[in-house]
């Protein structure tokens, strides 16, 4: 189980990103971490990786611990050893590598002799990465660059996932397959899964259990069928009410009162 | 008459190869640490010069056979580049690039004040394993140690493109100087990513500077022969591990072209400036290198 409690995040020594999130994955779990541009999710994921220092980020407060081990001081490659591994937002696959070195370089960290059955694990996962084994990262779709990535966070055999907006960019056929893959891996593997997304409709739909977050904390949580009932979500994150575009600007007002009410 | 200049042409762009295969290598330990860390290691001719010393003395003053003492030298060149990077170059991780660079000006400077203070400003001739009698290639004359130092820069060319096409350190040093962040996140350390690629670049060096001291002499100058890795690296757009094997050949037959048409006219000397005449032109013409890699477009 994943269990961050009062985290801060500071960027810089003075933009703080985060300020003071609380929240849990237990094993085997899907959950979702919903929010807009700049709320700070990008940043929640880079603390837990613990690739906040290059970025010159740093965790001001609080705890984050995986089954009881604090992580707030680990290198990102201890990290990655204890079973959480981030699959980046924008794809950010290798492009210079093929796609078969893709994956092969997501089991950088491990040594054991199941790399091999992990390895096609993931080609049975995506079949179309298997066709363009031999191909560049840097050519392949959209779509295809989603999976490797994926693909390339499997090789690391994490007990944890955390995508940074799988869907983004990408049209709905294609989110729905990457999707299913989500689930076949949860499912199969036992992996529990963090899912980061501005697109809650997709998000919620798979998830047991969501957190939203603005302006870097935490606004609302419950679990997924909860908050797709909830009239601000639909409002403002399923774009469900027809006219949301005009009555937009009051109802922002009134959310943002609402919001200091619920953190 | 006519078949005489084609002789002498093609005299020129033999040894031309020889000589610049082994450019090559040096390139290739530079463009490593270029693409790992950013760092323009300018230290690379008196690394290279170090390590011919080491070797020299060995054979000289320990009556070390050539073999052997090669091999010690490579072993030698291994410590020093890791302890160059623990000790210098890691405390130094995230200062400006600008600094790092001006660090390996200052080490150079010592390793070279160093060798002049044991060695002094004296010529020596390497002792060699290697004939005096040329290879006749048809009527193209080729020393043994030109051909041997060839020989020695395709296998190290050939074992280093196998570990980075092969080996998971190999590929994870080519994903971190694809995308240092994402590599940090796939748990690859840059730490060591960095260490071996100076590992690399000591030891190919090493190796460069005794095929060079056995192909001139051994002297305080061999350091700038080093430096002409950096027109060979440049001209394969710096990032380009098989660009700068390009370059280092290139380099290699055009300064032998330029000295040997060229020289005469000026009254000698061109052959040694030619690398970096080639250098300017270069950052003229095509400022990312004649093999620079563009970067793939996403949509
Ligand atoms: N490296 C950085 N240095 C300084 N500020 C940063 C840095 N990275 C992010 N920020 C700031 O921190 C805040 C949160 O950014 P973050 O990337 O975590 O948001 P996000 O929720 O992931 O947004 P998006 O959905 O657009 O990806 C933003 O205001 C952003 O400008
Ligand atoms: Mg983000």
């Amino acid at each position: 189980m994943l269990t961050l409690n009062n985290v801060e995040v500071v960027y810089n020594d003075v933009i703080a990103a985060v300020r003071g999130i609380s929240f849990e994955v237990p094993d085997t779990a899907i959950v979702a971490l919903l929010g807009s541009n700049g709320a700070g999710k990008s940043t929640t994921l880079k603390a837990i990786s613990g690739i906040l220092k290059s970025q010159d980020g740093e965790i001001e407060d609080g705890s984050i611990e995986f089954n009881g081990v604090r992580l707030n001081e680990k290198s990102p490659e201890q990290v990655v050893k204890m079973g959480i591994c981030q699959v980046p937002e924008g794809r950010r696959v290798f492009d210079d590598l093929t796609v078969d070195e893709n994956i092969r370089v997501g089991a950088f960290t491990r040594k054991d002799k199941n790399i091999n059955r992990d390895y096609d694990f993931v080609m049975d996962l995506f079949p179309l990465l298997k066709e363009r084994k031999n191909q560049l990262a840097g050519y392949l779709s959209g779509g295809e660059q989603q999976m490797l990535a994926i693909g390339r966070g499997m090789m690391s055999k994490p007990k944890l996932m955390m995508l940074d907006e799988p869907s983004l960019g990408l049209a709905p056929l294609v989110v729905k397959e990457i999707f299913n893959v989500i689930m076949r891996i949860n499912q199969e593997e036992g992996t529990g899964i963090l899912l980061v997304e501005q697109n809650a409709n997709v998000a919620l739909l798979h998830a047991t259990y969501g957190y939203i977050m603005e302006n870097g904390k935490i606004v609302m949580d419950d679990k997924s069928e909860k908050l797709i009932e909830n009239e601000d979500v639909k409002t403002f994150y399923l774009g469900l009410t027809g006219d949301a575009q005009k009555k937009s600007y009051k109802d922002v007002k009134h959310y943002k009162r609402r919001k200091r009410w619920l953190s | 008459m006519f078949s005489d200049q084609l002789h002498f042409l093609a005299q020129l762009v033999v040894s031309g190869i020889t000589v610049g295969s082994v450019y090559s290598l040096i390139a290739l330990g530079f463009v490593l640490i270029y693409k790992a860390t950013d760092v323009l290691n300018l230290a690379i001719g008196e690394l290279m010069m170090l390590g011919a010393y080491f070797c020299f003395n060995l054979i000289t003053t320990y009556k070390i056979p050539y073999i052997p003492a090669f091999l010690i030298t490579l072993v030698f060149s291994a410590i020093l580049g890791i302890l160059l990077e623990r000790v210098i170059l890691r405390p130094m991780i995230g200062e400006p690039i600008l600094a790092i660079v001006m660090i390996t000006i200052g080490l150079g400077t010592v390793f070279r004040s160093i060798i002049g203070m044991i060695w002094g400003p004296l010529n020596y001739v390497f002792p060699g394993p290697f004939s005096e009698e040329p290879l006749m290639l048809g009527t193209i004359a080729v020393s043994h140690v030109h051909l041997w130092a060839m020989i020695m820069a395709i296998t190290v060319m050939i074992v280093f493109l196998a570990f980075f096409k092969f080996t998971t350190m190999g590929i994870g040093m080519r994903a971190t100087a694809d995308d240092q962040d994402i590599a940090f996140l796939m748990g690859i350390s840059v730490k060591k990513v960095v260490a071996v690629s100076w590992l690399i670049a000591t030891v190919v060096s090493s190796i460069a500077g005794i095929f060079l001291a056995n192909i001139n002499l051994l002297n305080l100058n061999l350091y700038f022969i080093g430096l002409k890795a950096l027109p060979a690296a440049v001209m394969g757009g710096l990032d380009s591990i098989a660009g700068a094997m390009i370059g280092g050949v290139l380099i290699g037959v055009l300064e032998n072209l330029a000295g040997g048409y060229l020289d005469h006219l000026f009254g000698g000397g061109v052959k040694e400036v030619a690398a970096f005449i080639i250098l300017l032109l270069i950052m003229m013409i095509r400022p990312y290198g004649l093999f620079g890699t563009k970067e793939i477009e996403r949509v």
